[in-house]
């Protein structure tokens, strides 16, 4: 009962905004804002004709490889300048300046020595996920418990078992909250870097339907990157819940 | 009885220095501790305990003298040594399970699979939580807790068990039934305890030896030998009259202690004396 309340909760709102903007644009004749009905009627002409794999496909791969870059580069390293506080005070005005670049901005540079290829965007999507990875990985390494600290020298840690069982563990609450930042940063930017010098990807479709008045077809495309979001938020919140149970006990106890 | 000492800790100095400031913590302590005895480190607060306990553990170097543990000086914390602190709440790892805490260091250790399970099992049977193996510490009370991290104390084997105050932090009731539980895994499995304390009944209680501090910079005041029964209870050992003479004695040490006194003239000192006449054969 109650999980169906909560699934009630959840979609009343979107579904009332889905029906609202269907009976408004019903009878809309306006080119750039077709109704609805239009919209959704090309999904499967635009979409599921070829479309899922030509484009959606690599945009998702280059996010999945962006991605993950940033989070094997950002936590390791936060993790290493949390530990040590002249490191961090040394770096600190760095990475200040550096995440305070629009990654975008990056993009006809990247170009200049990653080429226009996959690399480029790859770099880019990295570049701009890092940051948030990072800092929260520093801000994360710092708060762990001095105690525990000793507790790990009293019973002889090894240095992989302490990055293991205590730096990633205890600083895991803070670099979910960095790489969630990351999640949605990523999207953006896999959208960005497709719109330069692309020849496939969802960013490089949707502008090209744009360029051509597939005005309806470029709205789908919105849509459907809009429910990629959704849905990469969603399986964020689940593998969030497996690895931090801990943490939202230990909050919920005290 | 004479053995070589598990731990010898030969005058020992502690210097803190921030910048231009030297800030003399210990200044020289000096006390050997036997394999297989209990000894309680008792001082005012702010007598430089928990800095000698950290000099003991490796967790801290010391300015000058050295910590012999089983003859080797020790320079980081050694082999063989595990430590039960203060704060139960945050020395176990809030993502692990009791299980997952206690045998952890056996991993480190590389003690094979089958006999961590025994060792964990038994550890966890002996401090009587046999039934949390899968709860997470936070889901247990503080006194439970720190059971926890006795067990993995235990569990570890070690050659010597330094505790740092650790039942400072939980109620009275519970303290009681720990105190009991630290005598008689002292007993049972013959380790070595080296146990600080700023409560003086507790240290006249758990040792066979306590060790008076000055206050800072720290020296021992005086060794007091505690010819209790070894069979304690908290009633009837407690009533005893040979423990409120210890008692007083340690009592009014540490008040000579908070008043600066470095040094207790030799025929001051009636505890060991006493003895003599006091104790019947029973």
């Amino acid at each position: 009962m109650r999980f169906i309340r909560s699934i009630a909760i959840v979609t009343i709102l979107p579904a009332g905004l889905v029906t609202a903007w269907w009976f408004v644009s019903l009878g809309s004749d306006n080119f750039f804002w077709p109704p609805l009905r239009d919209i959704l009627g090309t999904v499967p002409s635009t979409w599921l004709e070829g479309r899922l794999q030509a484009d959606v496909g690599p945009s998702l791969l280059r996010l999945a490889v962006g991605y993950l870059l940033a989070l094997l580069i950002g936590v390791p390293t936060g993790l290493a300048i949390g530990l040590s506080t002249p490191l961090r005070q040394y770096c600190e005005p760095v990475f200040e300046f550096l995440r305070s670049i629009p990654p975008p901005v990056l993009v006809p540079v990247i170009i200049l020595f990653a080429g226009i290829g996959d690399t480029m965007k790859v770099v880019v999507i990295a570049f701009g996920c890092v940051w948030p990875i990072l800092l929260n990985s520093v801000e994360g390494a710092r708060a762990i418990d001095e105690v525990l600290h000793d507790t790990t020298r009293i019973y002889r840690l090894s240095p992989v078992s302490r990055f293991r069982h205590l730096l990633l563990r205890g600083a895991s609450p803070h670099i979910v909250t960095g790489a969630r930042q990351a999640l949605s940063i990523a999207v953006i930017l896999v959208v960005i870097s497709e719109m330069f010098a692309a020849s496939n990807g969802l960013g490089f479709t949707i502008v090209q339907f744009q360029r051509s008045f597939a005005i309806p077809q470029m709205w789908s495309g919105i849509l459907l990157l809009g429910a990629i979001g959704v849905t990469l938020a969603f399986v964020f919140r689940l593998v969030e819940n497996r690895v931090l149970a801990w943490y939202f006990g230990l909050r919920r106890k005290q | 009885m004479t053995l070589t000492p598990v731990l010898a800790v030969d005058h020992v100095k502690k210097v803190y220095t921030t910048g231009t400031r030297h800030v003399e913590a210990v200044r020289d302590l000096h006390f050997d501790v036997a394999r297989g005895e209990l000894v309680c480190v008792v001082g005012p607060s702010g007598a430089g305990k928990t800095t000698l306990l950290r000099c003991i553990a490796g967790l801290m170097d010391v300015t000058a003298g050295e910590v012999r543990l089983e003859g080797s000086a020790i320079s980081g914390p050694p082999r063989g040594m595990a430590v039960v602190f203060q704060e139960y709440g945050r020395s176990l790892f809030p993502w692990m399970t009791v299980r997952g805490n206690v045998e952890l260091p056996l991993k480190e250790k590389k003690v094979p699979r089958a006999r961590r399970t025994v060792l964990v099992d038994e550890a966890l049977a002996t401090v009587g939580l046999d039934h949390v193996h899968d709860s997470y510490p936070w889901q247990l009370s503080g006194g439970m807790q720190q059971r926890v991290a006795i067990a993995r104390a235990v569990a570890y084997e070690p050659h010597i068990l330094l505790m740092d105050e650790p039942f400072a932090a939980v109620d009275a009731q519970t303290r009681a039934d720990l105190e009991d539980l630290i005598r008689e895994l002292w007993a049972r499995l013959r380790v070595t305890v080296l146990f600080v304390t700023h409560d003086i009944d507790e240290a006249v209680y758990l040792g066979e030896r306590v060790l008076v501090l000055s206050n800072s910079p720290t020296v021992v005041l005086e060794d007091v030998r505690i010819d209790l029964p070894g069979e304690r209870d908290q009633l009837g050992t407690r009533a005893l009259p040979r423990f409120a003479e210890l008692r007083a004695h340690v009592y009014g040490l540490v008040q000579q202690a908070k008043r600066g006194v470095r040094a207790v003239p030799a025929d001051a000192s009636p505890a060991g004396q006493t003895l003599q006449y006091e104790r019947k054969p029973s």
